[in-house]
């Protein structure tokens, strides 16, 4: 299918729980992939493939037409709901920690020439999510918002090839979703990143996404609920945002 | 504050009463007894050569100080193991917390059989008595950052390594130092306990030994000298933390 992101028959069972069933799909480069879907439904189990943290039970997965690594690496950034930044380092170093770790192997700090050099591009990227006055502070000291600003600044510092969205924007308020999502807007479309994005809201799903795939167990055995996975059951492309609304999705989980 | 006044006015009252019946009581010698005590015991003795309460203070300094160091060096190299590496933590877990239940003290004979009666005894014992505490505290610590960090920095490229440099160690030293804090207290009975049993200098072994002369004269200021030594390593750890690592410390209230 020559995706950047290819699933191929994918299943992911625990013992006899079956929790990802037959996976087929293939992501476009440049496309910003909302996942939708009811709880259970397998959504943070799919994220995880792609993280790394799991392992597919039968089928196989490609990034760039290469076999995905099944551990966490710096070709797939991350932005959790929580948790994501490192509350021992200031906003500045939390988003250099990427290029420490690229230049030092051993200290995981760099120092001298190298250490100025990744401390301006770090500036840059804090100036790009609005944080440049806001370098020296501990996250401990930042709204929500301005936290996972700065978690995104410090996912794209070692440029990933796909930007992994866990429900990035679900704790905070609506005013700030708002900005939240012109700034991860902006900062697709100018970087030409592949964005995949959980979410529980459908709106924000349909007014991020060029492509929305909504997660949910096709068939439904009353006795053994476990015996059946979960997958893709829509799959909306979305070539001019708004075609489809949220509307399209009354009928899920039913 | 007050409470400590209105104590030492209830003290001097009491022993204004007792002395009032008799001019020689022992028991609750008055502050001109007591500072004429300490005075003796801050000159140099013409027979040893030595002021026995700077001998007492360094030779007790000595073997705390040598005793915690290590405690700590060991905690920290052993929390961080068993943190993070789950396979350590499943099979040495269990040993920490069975030593951590032996009381120290029912081991001091046998660090007296193995090490003797000098110093390493007694140091041994203090390190025994914190450490497994410590250890048991920092690990839980350490594997209870949560797992989005650690995803988090593999996606920054971090190895286990830098993982264990950079994020595991920073975010564990405030801890350590607190747990730290926390064992001064202990550290000081078991060292007293030591002293009392088998010393030749230390402050446990002083008071005990003026004991068989009912010296209170002696007794109370020491044991007022003890109380500060150990406030002053208290405040002082705590001010180190606080420099160190202030984002562990948020100040309260915006």
């Amino acid at each position: 299918m020559g995706g950047l992101l290819t699933f191929r028959n994918v299943w992911v069972e625990y013992g006899d729980k079956v929790v990802l069933e037959n996976v087929d799909l293939s992501i476009q480069q440049g496309s910003f992939v909302s996942i939708v879907g009811p709880s259970g439904a397998g959504k943070s189990t799919f994220l995880r493939l792609i993280i790394g943290q799991e392992k597919p039970t039968r089928g196989a997965i490609d990034l760039d037409g290469d076999k995905l690594r099944a551990e966490p690496g710096p070709d797939r950034g991350v932005v959790f709901q929580k948790y994501s930044v490192f509350p021992h380092l200031s906003a500045r170093d939390n988003v250099v920690f990427g290029l420490d770790c690229a230049g030092s192997p051993l200290l995981g700090k760099l120092s001298g020439a190298r250490r100025r050099a990744a401390l301006d591009e770090a500036d840059a990227m804090l100036a790009a999510v609005g944080l440049a006055d806001s370098r020296d502070l501990y996250p401990a000291k930042m709204s929500g918002g301005m936290q996972q600003r700065l978690a995104i600044a410090q996912a794209l510092i070692r440029k990933p090839r796909i930007l992994l969205l866990d429900e990035p924007f679900g704790a905070l308020d609506p005013g700030v979703r708002l900005d939240m999502h012109e700034l991860i807007t902006s900062l697709w479309r100018d970087n030409g990143l592949t964005i995949m994005m959980v979410t529980h809201d459908i709106k924000e799903a349909f007014k991020l996404g060029t492509r929305v795939l909504a997660f949910d167990k096709r068939r439904r055995d009353p006795h053994a609920p476990h015996r059946y996975g979960a997958t893709a059951v829509y799959d909306f492309p979305l070539d001019k945002p708004g075609a489809v609304g949220p509307e399209a999705l009354a009928g899920l989980g039913k | 504050m007050i409470p400590l006044l209105a104590a030492g006015l209830l003290y001097l009252m009491a022993s204004q009463a007792r002395h009032a019946e008799n001019p020689r009581d022992k028991l609750l010698p008055t502050p001109t007894a007591m500072v004429e005590a300490v005075q003796l015991m801050a000159k140099v003795d013409p027979l040893t050569g030595h002021a026995p309460l700077l001998v007492d203070t360094l030779a007790s300094l000595e073997r705390i100080g040598l005793a915690l160091v290590i405690a700590t060096a060991l905690s920290l190299i052993l929390g961080l193991g068993l943190g993070l590496l789950p396979l350590l933590r499943a099979k040495f877990g269990p040993l920490v917390a069975a030593i951590a239940v032996v009381p120290p003290i029912a081991v001091l004979p046998i660090l007296f059989i193995v090490f003797g009666l000098g110093e390493t005894a007694k140091i041994a014992l203090i390190v025994i008595g914190v450490t497994p505490v410590m250890v048991r505290d920092l690990a839980a610590h350490v594997a209870a950052i949560p797992e989005e960090q650690l995803v988090k920095a593999q996606t920054l490229g971090s190895s286990t390594w830098q993982l264990a440099l950079r994020v595991a160690l920073p975010q564990a030293m405030p801890r350590l130092i607190d747990s730290l804090r926390l064992s001064l207290c202990p550290a000081w009975v078991y060292l007293i306990s030591a002293e009392a049993i088998a010393a030749d200098t230390g402050l446990g072994y002083r008071i005990f030994l003026v004991r068989r002369y009912l010296s209170m004269d002696i007794i109370l200021p020491y044991v007022v000298w003890i109380s500060l030594l150990a406030v002053a390593m208290d405040v002082t750890l705590k001010l180190i933390a606080r420099r160190a690592y202030p984002w562990a410390y948020p100040e309260r209230g915006r």
